[in-house]
């Protein structure tokens, strides 16, 4: 029997409902507005009155309309055919809706029911198996999708029976599991799971070992991110956030991308269903498109499912990472996540933290932030979830709840700054303020010892240290007059300039200097240190700047060149002629 | 408004706070319009049997017996042909002596496009404004606000820019407009003889505040009608959001809400989005785009108001006035707009992005050249040439009197960097150098 109850009260999207048994705190239920269906989670209880809030405009809702309870959390629906899908925040497939506006009521189902998939066996009869073990997998595009044991079976089961290879659509049932007392259990290829649940099913969550390369050197080099790693980008608006997103959307070495749109502008999210469906992976050679999930609620949609996005977007995640793969999931813009919280908290009239927040804000940020990770499956294998999140900190004021909140739990930091950008310096990731945790991991370090060279984390702090001792010379410079301070100051500055326009600096819309694979990376490093470290005298200061404007100008035309392409070892050997000669 | 036979009427108040009734009543929907005591109303709240109203026209005078009529519906919009060349008040009832509107009724603020139905902007809306269609494009689907001090003459700007767009119809809406300026755009309208394609939703600040908050939506139901219905392009004129903020933050504060940034209400984000998330390029042909002021307390624009509209709109455009010309700017180094990339050399000539780019960055080679000057440091020659070029870029394309076509203006581009550069000096490809330099 479901419980049932009747609205109350209504303010905006928040509607009390007077309930007849019992409900749980965020179960789903549906309040009937003359025959048109509005979803709803209960987020507050009080005696036989329930507060839900409506993932649809509460437009016409009176005190007395039905409420029906479903016994469940909001879910998603999980299976092959998740990819290349666009979804709204609650997982309604935004594709497959007929009218051109969104109709209240209507949902969609996630995936395609009559879709056939090629199924192999991975289990036999007779296995014994737990939540989350492979029983089978079907070739999901080009990626292999592992059908598993589904994640709510707790304890340990017996696969009585499973298919044989061959076609199958997500309800068929492929296996048959009996548990401990022997109840038969049927398995199909789609399983439900609630979205704010962590997904488990693994063996460990280790610290992250090993490097998510993007292509982007103020990331890759400067301030890396780990594989199962989180780092969360602030920024003021015209400061390049989404360039940066896309450019690591596009080129990050990772099996799956799920982007969360979260209350963004919906001519950048046309862009992205624009563009990926024409992007070509370099790494596969396929389309970008066939191994991306879009999770978009726009701005103007109801803020409740706003909410709900960027976990339904995790829970994808999740999902893909117990099949033993590289998930990258990106999140624009957690601001509007948290925003939506403080309106829900309003309405609530709770008593209100910072700048009218929820006071949990911070747990609830930092607790989102740890489903991401790398684990060990139980057979052994790694998956992972890398989060990046952005954030659109008010006024470009760094000290406000959600920047704080954030930067107590995400491991990198990739401050944009205003300067940078309004100087046209992108991506406008500053050198100084940004950080990465994980360079100071020492699993970290040992891997980076192995894939690029011994000592590599100390080049990277050597780099770093030329760059902040820049801005100190150049403040000086700038105080004292170019002729008021030592020649020493002038070559710092200069060198830290050589380090941000050759390193730093990378132009997203130029073919080869977009992405830098990680073995140029340690090449050019080397190359700039190399420069840097070399005794330089002038006498006059103008020489010095001439001096280092020819080297950044040959050294740029080195990043727009194919690597150790004729072209590139000719400005390298240019390089080298100019130097020499200036020593 | 309608009347129907089954309208429940009410006369016991409860409370009444400078914004808001409170009754009890029953059979109520959320969104609800009403009259109380003549005045227009709204339900935003409901509890049990107690309704909360926010009447519009301010509660001054109210009694607690006044009579209070449900309408059953929320509010809403006759749309129809009949729309061209009136001008409405906020509660879309004629202001200019016509006929009342006959047409089908449309509620107002209703639900957004599909993301996934919308087409991507591409089609190139051209103003005349060298400081917009040459450096900051355009785009029709686009959203974009001036970002403007309370003296600049921002209206007129934008009065100007929908006059010469090329569009099907320009609908505004004047939230708090001082008298003054509604007769100006009425004038300026009639002027131009364009009356037959431009619809005003009107609120003046000699009416209520809180009746600005119908406006934005009469003006997008209104134009709504016209890109979905018709197929048109739709250019939608928003003076002054600041103003319509003020309004949103005066009634959540009456309804005890507590606020956020600025003393603004926590949803402000939403709220402005659900507005100019409206600009769409829709699969049929039909846009909106929106043209919007947001007006600045002395250039702060980490103010929530900006702040939050910055976030949500596609670019912003500045005006300032250049102290070395006198003239009012279009300012090529703050004002960005998002989309113009859509059309630059797609729908421009080949030239577009390089003269545009060159252009600023010699304007801002002189921005440190007057630096310089100020500081006391002697001028190169290539600094006395910025600072010449300057006066003259500023006068010849960013000023907002400037009305030229987009290729005069390329061309007035290429004249001014031979005038006193030297190509090397520019670092333009050279292939547009060899083509476009003697021309």
């Amino acid at each position: 029997m479901k419980t049932t109850g009747k609205v109350t009260g209504i303010v905006s999207n928040l509607v009390t409902v007077e309930v007849d048994g019992p409900v749980a705190q965020n179960e789903l239920c549906y309040i009937d507005l003359d025959g048109i269906r509005l979803m709803a989670e209960v987020i507050k209880v009080n005696g036989n009155s329930a507060s839900v809030q409506v993932y649809e405009s509460t437009r016409g809702l009176k005190v007395g309309c039905n409420v029906e309870f479903e016994g469940r959390m909001l879910e998603v629906t999980l299976g092959p055919g998740l990819l290349s899908s666009n979804y709204d925040g609650l997982q309604d497939n935004l594709a497959t809706m007929q009218e051109v506006f969104l109709k209240r009521g209507e949902y969609t189902p996630a995936l395609d029911a009559s879709a056939k998939w090629e199924f192999t066996p991975i289990a036999k009869v007779g296995d014994k198996v737990v939540a989350a073990d492979w029983l089978g997998q079907v070739m999901e595009s080009w990626l292999i999708h592992k059908i598993m044991v589904p994640f709510s079976f707790a304890g340990t089961y017996t696969v009585k029976d499973i298919v044989p290879s061959g076609s199958y659509t997500i309800n068929d049932t492929i296996a048959v599991l009996t548990d401990a007392k022997g109840s038969e259990f049927k398995v199909t290829m789609q399983q439900k799971w609630p979205v704010k649940v962590a997904i488990g099913g693994y063996k460990e969550k280790p610290r992250p070992y090993r490097i998510m390369e993007t292509g982007v050197r103020a990331i890759d080099t400067f301030n890396p991110i780990a594989e199962g790693g989180t780092g969360f980008i602030p920024g003021p608006f015209g400061c390049g956030k989404t360039v940066i997103q896309h450019a690591i959307a596009k080129q990050a070495e990772a099996d799956v991308i799920i982007m969360a749109a979260c209350g963004e502008r919906a001519n950048e999210v046309v862009e992205i269903f624009k563009e990926f469906p024409e992007l070509i992976d370099s790494r596969t050679g396929r389309k970008l498109i066939e191994r991306t999930t879009i999770i978009c609620n726009t701005s103007n949609m109801p803020v409740a499912a706003r909410e709900a996005s960027v976990y339904t977007a995790m829970t994808i995640g999740e999902y893909y990472r117990a099949m033993g793969l590289k998930v990258l999931l990106l999140a624009d813009s957690t601001s509007r996540w948290a925003q939506a919280l403080r309106e829900m908290s309003n309405r609530m009239e709770e008593l209100p933290g910072a700048d009218a927040f929820p006071v949990d804000l911070s747990s609830i940020i930092s607790n989102f932030y740890s489903r991401a990770g790398i684990v060990i499956l139980n057979n052994g294998q790694t998956g992972s979830v890398t989060f990046l999140g952005t954030v659109s900190p008010a006024g470009g004021n760094l000290k406000e709840p959600v920047t704080e909140s954030t930067k107590k739990c995400a491991r990198c930091f990739y401050a944009l700054s205003q300067n940078r950008a309004d100087s046209k310096r992108y991506p406008a990731i500053d050198p100084i303020d940004s950080y990465s945790k994980y360079l100071e991991y020492p699993e970290m370090e040992e891997f980076f010892n192995e894939k690029m060279e011994k000592g590599w984390v100390d080049k990277v702090l050597a780099a770093k240290n030329i760059t902040l001792r820049g801005k100190e010379a150049y403040d000086q410079i700038n105080i004292l007059g170019d002729d008021g301070v030592p020649m020493e100051y002038h070559l710092r500055y200069w060198k830290s300039e050589l380090v941000d326009f050759i390193l730093l600096q990378q132009d997203a819309f130029d073919d080869v200097d977009c992405q830098t694979p990680l073995e140029r990376q340690e090449y050019m490093l080397n190359l700039v240190l190399d420069v840097c470290n070399r005794e330089y005298r002038f006498e006059r200061f103008e020489k010095c700047v001439s001096f280092f404007k020819n080297l950044i100008n040959i050294m740029r035309q080195m990043n727009f060149s194919q690597y150790k392409s004729e072209q590139f070892y000719k400005y390298q050997q240019q390089l080298l002629n100019t130097v020499e000669n200036a020593l | 408004m309608p009347s129907n036979v089954f309208q429940r009427i009410y006369t016991k108040l409860e409370a009444i706070t400078k914004a808001t009734v409170t009754l009890r009543a029953t059979g109520v929907s959320n969104d609800e319009l009403a009259r109380v005591a003549g005045r227009l109303a709204q339900v935003v709240k409901i509890k049990k049997d107690l309704v909360t109203l926010q009447v519009f026209a301010g509660t001054e005078g109210i009694p607690t017996n006044a009579q209070v009529e449900f309408f059953g519906e929320p509010p809403a919009l006759n749309v129809g042909e009949q729309l061209s060349g009136r001008f409405l008040n906020a509660y879309g009832e004629p202001i200019d002596g016509g006929p009342m509107i006959e047409g089908e009724r449309r509620y107002i603020g209703g639900p957004s496009v599909n993301p996934y139905k919308r087409k991507q902007p591409s089609e190139l809306i051209p103003t005349g404004i060298a400081g917009i269609d040459l450096n900051n494009t355009l785009v029709s689907g686009q959203k974009i606000p001036f970002f403007a001090d309370p003296d600049q003459p921002y209206n007129q700007v934008m009065a100007d820019v929908a006059l010469r767009a090329d569009v099907d119809k320009i609908i505004l809406g004047g939230m708090g407009l001082s008298n003054d300026d509604y007769l100006y755009f009425r004038q300026k309208f009639e002027e131009a003889g364009a009356l037959d394609k431009i619809i005003c939703f009107i609120n003046t600040t000699e009416q209520p505040p809180v009746e600005r908050l119908l406006i934005p939506d009469m003006a997008l139901t209104a134009a709504e009608y016209f890109a979905v219905d018709k197929n048109e392009k739709v250019l939608v004129l928003l003076t002054d959001m600041t103003l319509y903020a003020d309004a949103l933050s005066i009634v959540s504060n009456r309804m005890d809400q507590i606020p956020s940034k600025d003393s603004m209400p926590g949803s402000l984000y939403s709220d402005l989005a659900k507005i100019y998330e409206k600009a769409v390029q829709l699969p049929d042909g039909g846009s909106i785009t929106i043209i919007a002021v947001t007006t600045l307390n002395d250039g702060d624009i980490t103010h929530a108001i900006p702040d939050n509209t910055g976030y949500i709109t596609e670019g912003q455009l500045y005006l300032r006035k250049d102290t070395d010309t006198g003239k009012i700017i279009v300012d090529p180094f703050r004002s960005l707009s998002r989309l113009k990339q859509l059309v630059i050399n797609k729908k421009t000539r080949e030239d577009h992005s390089q003269v545009m780019n060159t252009g600023v960055r010699l304007y801002a080679d002189a921005a440190n050249a007057k630096t310089k000057l100020e500081n006391g440091f002697d001028l190169s020659d290539y600094d006395m040439r910025c600072l010449e070029y300057a006066k003259e870029y500023s006068t010849r394309l960013l000023a907002i009197d400037v009305n030229i076509k987009i290729d005069e203006m390329l061309d007035t581009g290429w004249m001014l960097f031979k005038k006193y550069f030297k190509p090397e000096e520019l670092g333009i490809k050279q292939v547009f150098v060899d083509k476009y330099w003697n021309r």
